[in-house]
């Protein structure tokens, strides 16, 4: 490469990063809408949400650790659990995942940004306005304290008399508005942004996960918005949706609830089997066996995660043929997730194995999950169900399935990707020690819990007789807690060293194959400083020498390269608009909507106004359109 | 890494319409979420209406026929200019562009209007039952969203008017237009459900 050559590239990147550069001030702070700000805004939410809902679990563990306990009462104990299973599911489980999503996909496919970056920063918003709403909320002790399901006739305005159930239902329409916008920006990113010659036979395991997931949300979230809308206006203005001395019935709530409640387990689980394929290829040193099988598992599983709902509800009195319609299903959405289990396992085989702390996380994730998987499968049975339902049972299954399905790949993806987002490496050493207290801590609390259930310990009671015999075991559980709290702070303190003293990262300190890491860690405000071309599924393992790169986007401006939706080949070069702060704007005014109907149906078209004045100050263009036309 | 050009995508236009639009993807996205929820609540009619011997329950009268059925002839007469109106975004006349926008504009109005009417001869409120209950959910949602839709097609208006209305506005004029069949076509099941199910079913 010649010097003139040399000084028109860098005059180029300093043009680039001069129109990508984030808007400056505490204005600009506000009004960022970069996927990676955003994606991390979303990490460092989530993980609060999470610290914040694992003290509440410490709590109810102190609560039991033995009989008869008075540390707290039966009222504030309904309103610990209940808070705590709505943030990890609302505030911490799906926003960290999308959070992931939102900073990764963009630069997994190639792309300079996320299709729709302010409505990004809108959903982000409004989450954090959501989240703090229950935090207030629970601070106030008017948190929610009808579980994280808040079933009529219980939240009915006769027996939950307080606004408890209203803050948890507008806690319901945050979370949901912004889950369902990101899930928007993610398949129309997917479809849309990939970098040429990524097709999507082409497209990282990961990439297909976060797209059937949000395939997903698309169709699930609606139907608790419905739920928790409805139930807002029975406790409002008198609709007698669930009335049942009205015509209304209190198991249509139950039925919206699941229809969205269970695949809301594969909307938590499908971005932890991302977050391992990932992981498990880089340190097997080897693609993921059988990808085809791995995108048709996770493409079954998001059918058929629509036809399980009813086997929350066997309890019920539903017909006997409906029961043994969703056993059987319930049963058969083992398959496609023992074909992932089976292809890792089959990759692991054939691998290379490095021993990350990532790979770890990985390694702990597959016993977990396969035993809550197999505690899923038992309670899929009626006769099984009927006998251990709202016992310590499904405490157990639904928490191996959570923590072993979502969390251990959560914190495998943490170190796996932090060295891309801060170009620091987490200390392996501290890690595998968090690895082994959190492997260890979460079998001694979770564990037993399988026992207690069968000893007929029944979930949601501030305490218990002693003499029962459930005393030991409680014991132990909480001995388990204590053992997962140190291993999270172990991972705080990690994360506060290796911020500032890790080892330096460089762009591809795994050797991986994917294009997050072909670019800086941390990446350039504009991710690539040209769309590369894909030649495979892992492009950096099939061309490692040499990235061909497409050329002729624009640096003066903020352009995208769109691309078709099948075969990625280039289709036109569309201009992205700058940040501001209209979403920001936009989201306060929603916010002042949503909390306003909590107290009067007159917030509805009162609360419009400030939206439509907001959001066409958003739409409204800000600069003529470039010169070029179609 | 060493980089090699290999492709110059200079050349390449900077918007385009139809599925080849990102706008389109984001507009189909929100009108299967949109969708979703009318289904849903479509199901939760019929599930409601299962519980019950009588529909409608406890000799209340169907609704009124005349303005619905009134409404439903305005919202898929709205097609035509909205056709048009489509037609010439994708041709980039700004003129048709905004004599359509405004017919469109008009129509909009007419069938919020006649929206009005409709409310008042339900013949059942919200509070009566559990049937009444999910009748005025089915109007109201879809009455949110042919306001939000006027109220778009109003600022889009307004904004084509002006000095700005240039290349891919054209595409927003034509993604709102698609929105808008979307917000006609939810109608029909609605109409059907509302209406006809109480009578003839």
């Amino acid at each position: 490469m010649t010097d003139g050559n040399a000084i028109a590239e860098r005059v180029e990147l300093e043009r680039l990063a001069q129109s990508w550069a984030p808007p400056r001030g505490w204005i600009g702070w506000l009004s960022a809408a970069d996927h990676k700000t955003i994606g991390i805004r979303y990490l460092v939410t989530g993980f609060a949400f999470f610290a914040l809902a694992g003290l509440l679990a410490m709590l109810m563990r102190l609560q039991l650790a033995r009989p008869e306990n008075t540390l707290i009462g039966p009222d504030f104990y309904d309103e610990v659990f209940s808070t705590h299973g709505t943030v990890m599911m609302f505030l911490f489980a799906v926003p960290i995942a999308q959070g992931f999503a939102v900073y990764l996909v963009p630069l997994m496919i190639g792309a300079r940004e996320i299709a729709f970056p302010r409505l990004n920063a809108f959903s982000y918003w409004l989450y954090l306005f959501g989240g703090l709403m229950i935090v207030a909320a629970f601070a106030i002790n008017v948190g929610p304290d009808a579980g994280w399901f808040a079933y009529v006739p219980l939240t009915e305005q006769a027996y939950t008399p307080s606004k408890r159930a209203d803050i948890w239902a507008q806690m319901i329409t945050f979370t949901e508005v912004s889950a369902l916008a990101v899930a928007v920006q993610l398949i129309v990113t997917i479809f849309k942004l990939r970098a040429p010659g990524m097709s999507l036979n082409r497209m990282p395991l990961f990439v297909w996960g976060s797209l059937v997931v949000a395939f997903m949300v698309v169709f699930a979230m609606p139907a608790i918005m419905l739920a928790s809308s409805a139930l807002i206006a029975d406790r409002l203005v008198n609709t007698r949706f669930f009335d049942t001395h009205r015509g209304g019935d209190t198991l249509l709530y139950q039925h919206l609830f699941w229809f969205f409640g269970h695949p809301e387990v594969y909307i938590i689980f499908l971005p932890g089997a991302g977050f391992v394929s990932s992981i498990v290829a880089t340190f097997a040193r080897r693609p993921v066996f059988g990808y085809v099988p791995m995108v048709a598992s996770l493409i079954v599983t998001g059918f058929l995660a629509f036809g399980l709902w009813v086997h929350h509800m066997f309890v019920t009195g539903i017909p006997q043929l409906g029961a043994a319609f969703f056993t059987a299903a319930s049963m058969m959405v083992a398959i496609p997730s023992g074909v992932q289990i089976f292809c890792w396992l089959a990759t692991l085989w054939d691998g290379r194995l490095v021993y990350s702390t990532a790979l770890l996380f990985c390694l702990g994730f597959i016993p977990i999950f396969v035993l809550g998987g197999l505690t899923g499968v038992m309670v899929a049975s009626v006769p099984i169900d009927m006998q251990v339902h709202d016992t310590y049972f499904v405490v157990a299954h639904l928490h191996y399935v959570l923590i072993g399905g979502f969390l251990f790949p959560l914190f495998g993806a943490f170190y796996y990707w932090l060295p891309k987002i801060s170009g620091r490496l987490l200390n392996e050493t501290a890690g595998r020690w968090h690895f082994w207290l959190l492997f260890i801590g979460f079998n001694v609390t979770f564990f037993p819990m399988h026992w207690l259930g069968l000893a007929g310990m029944p979930r949601r009671v501030y305490t218990y007789p002693d003499g029962i015999g459930w005393s030991g075991m409680n014991l132990l559980a909480s001995i388990g807690a204590a053992i997962i709290a140190i291993s999270i702070v172990m991972f705080l303190a990690n994360l506060a060293w290796s911020l500032r003293r890790g080892a330096t990262a460089g762009d591809n300190p795994w050797g991986a194959g994917t294009l997050e890491w072909a670019t800086a860690s941390p990446p350039p405000a504009y991710n690539f400083a040209a769309p590369p071309i894909v030649a495979g599924r892992e492009p950096l393992w099939v061309e490692p020498d040499v990235q061909r790169v497409a050329t002729g986007l624009r640096s003066d401006i903020r352009e995208v390269l769109v691309t078709h939706l099948l075969d990625a080949s280039p289709d036109h070069r569309y201009p992205f608009p700058d940040p501001s702060i209209w979403p920001l704007l936009a989201a306060l005014a929603t916010t002042g909507m949503f909390i306003g109907s909590i107290f009067t149906p007159w917030a509805i078209p009162i609360g419009a106004l400030p939206m439509l004045v907001t959001f066409t100050g958003w739409f409204w263009p800000k600069s003529p359109e470039p010169e070029g036309g179609r | 890494m060493k980089t090699e050009a290999v492709l110059d995508v200079s050349g390449l236009p900077h918007y385009a319409y139809g599925q080849r639009s990102i706008l389109w993807w984001g507009t189909l996205g929100f009108c299967l979420i949109e969708g979703t929820a009318f289904a849903l609540a479509l199901v939760a009619y019929f599930y409601l209406r299962g519980k019950t011997e009588t529909w409608p329950p406890g000799g209340i009268k169907p609704p009124d026929l005349f303005w619905g059925t009134l409404n439903t002839v305005i919202l898929l007469a709205s097609c035509i200019p909205n056709r048009w109106v489509k037609a010439a975004a994708e041709r980039e006349q700004l003129g048709p562009v905004r004599l359509w926008l405004v017919v469109c504009l008009v129509f909009g109005l007419a069938f919020n209007a006649v929206r009005g009417f409709e409310f008042c001869v339900l013949n059942v409120h919200w509070d009566t039952d559990a049937y009444g209950s999910i009748v005025w959910c089915l109007m109201f949602l879809h009455t949110t969203h042919i306001v939000t839709d006027v109220a778009d097609t109003a600022v889009l208006t307004a904004l084509m008017m002006t000095s700005l209305a240039r290349g891919s506005r054209f595409v927003d004029v034509s993604e709102n237009a698609f929105y808008w069949y979307f917000v006609v076509l939810t109608w029909l099941p609605i109409y059907a459900v509302v209406y006809l199910v109480p009578r003839w079913l």
